[in-house]
């Protein structure tokens, strides 16, 4: 079987069905054309430049070029997940330990990935390193931003059982145990659900990509299980790490062993910085 | 301790169960609170708040031993069965004195009270100030934070105020 080039006219022509929805959003008066209109050229303009990138990295197999993408790629991802809680932790532990989880987590299981799966000559080959990276990552940050969230919403609305049990002397560990067990049930949802629906309901993207370049579909099947493994290892090693870490590990203040979790207010209804503190009452302590 | 609303009572009880952020020392029979981890001094200085949380479905999920909690839940007034109620069934002033049950027994050394008795009726007040000063006698010690001046005249060995953000003696 042949590969089938796909030219620039077939995409405008496939194009139509998105011009579509915006003539459906104008007739409905949903207001979605300029959101759809923004998101398709966002679309368009970023893949054809990271095919450029790619092209260019392929070509030069630079362990700094490579490595410099990939740390891009995790500041990009960590930037996501800091976007989408709605209750943040304040100063720079908002943006570094999302970041900090994900580069861990994507870190070890590409190289793990690489130096014992793919045998790729070097290791560190663009061609797979940054694909693999890509997926893992993507998923990685699926499953910690959901972990945060979870646990961040779930700390402040049990905040009156995890201080009764922090005043009864019992643990960090122990008094946060039930949030963070049902922060990482969330996070490790959507690869549960995605594994068991494979197959069945969905062919993932990565397979049907080979399998339409014309690789033997029971190969791209078994790259598709590989890839899979790696997806669940680096979902539940980064929701972990950042789960455990929010109680465990944030900044401290004062006599240096309380106020472990400083849940700011949803972003849309601040407090004000030159409130009293006492007045930012969304403190869990530790 | 009194003060009027606002004046930082429960911060200060807070902050000595090291709950909130705070400066300075406290100690308990001369240990000081850096000494110690986290756990263990929270385990010997215990903040009861005036509304306590709850994270299990029964009541007696929130004892170690529920048998060995008997006696003193009875002395407070409410039955043994209400171990297999469940939280939500209890009222306010169930719960503020089960929360206080609660503290007793795991034995702290030192109990810090935020109005332990604000959702009791006068009976129930009584059998609280009593079992509180039991405990003060048998070598516990307690902080009170009040706001009824008679309740003061019936429990109180010293008074101290907090009037302009800081902590004065109050005699008389």
């Amino acid at each position: 079987m042949t590969y089938i080039e796909i030219g620039f006219g077939e995409l405008a022509l496939a194009s139509i069905l998105v011009v579509l929805n915006g003539l459906l959003s104008l007739v409905l008066r949903l207001r979605l054309e300029q959101q759809l209109a923004i998101a398709t050229i966002r679309m368009i303009v970023q893949l054809l430049l990271v095919g450029l990138v790619l092209k260019t990295l392929f070509a030069l197999v630079s362990p700094l070029w490579t490595g410099t993408t990939a740390v891009a790629m995790v500041l990009f991802a960590g930037c996501e997940i800091s976007a989408r809680q709605d209750r943040r932790l304040t100063g720079l532990w908002s943006y570094g330990l999302g970041t900090g989880c994900m580069l861990i987590a994507a870190t070890l299981i590409t190289v793990f990935a690489l130096t014992t799966q793919f045998n790729s000559e070097p290791w560190y080959h663009p061609r797979y390193a940054l694909p693999i990276l890509g997926m893992v990552l993507g998923n990685t940050m699926t499953g910690i931003s959901l972990g945060l969230h979870t646990f961040t919403t779930g700390a402040a609305r049990e905040r009156n059982a995890i201080e009764a049990r922090l005043a009864l002397g019992e643990t960090r560990t122990v008094a946060f145990r039930p949030v963070t067990q049902l922060a990482l049930k969330t996070a490790l949802m959507p690869i549960i659900n995605s594994m068991a629906a494979t197959g069945l309901v969905s062919l993932p993207g990565m397979m049907t990509g080979q399998i339409l370049a014309g690789a033997d579909p029971v190969s791209a099947v078994k790259y598709q299980i590989l890839i899979m493994f790696l997806i669940a290892g680096g979902t539940g090693l980064g929701a972990l790490a950042a789960v455990m870490g929010l109680p465990t590990g944030s900044p401290t203040t004062g006599t240096g062993c309380v106020l472990t979790v400083s849940l700011c207010q949803p972003s849309s209804r601040r407090v004000h910085p030159d409130l009293s503190w006492c007045r930012r009452r969304e403190v869990c302590p530790v | 301790m009194a003060g009027p609303s606002g004046s930082g009572k429960t911060l200060l009880l807070r902050a000595i169960a090291d709950l909130d952020p705070t400066a300075g020392t406290v100690k308990v029979d001369g240990n000081e609170r850096k000494g110690m981890t986290v756990p263990r001094w929270r385990g010997l200085v215990m903040y009861v708040p005036a509304v306590s949380g709850w994270w299990h479905t029964a009541v007696s999920q929130h004892f170690a031993d529920w048998g060995s909690a008997v006696p003193l839940i009875e002395s407070l007034r409410l039955p043994p069965a209400c171990g297999a109620w469940p939280v939500s069934r209890l009222s306010t002033g169930e719960q503020q004195r089960l929360a206080l049950a609660r503290a007793i027994c795991r034995g702290p050394r030192v109990l810090l009270l935020d109005e332990p008795t604000s959702a009791l009726d006068t009976p129930d007040t009584k059998t609280v100030e009593r079992l509180i000063e039991e405990f003060r006698s048998s070598g516990g010690g307690v902080v009170w934070v009040y706001h009824d001046a008679a309740q003061r005249q019936r429990v109180s060995h010293r008074t101290l105020a907090i009037v302009g953000g800081s902590l004065r003696e109050q005699t008389g």
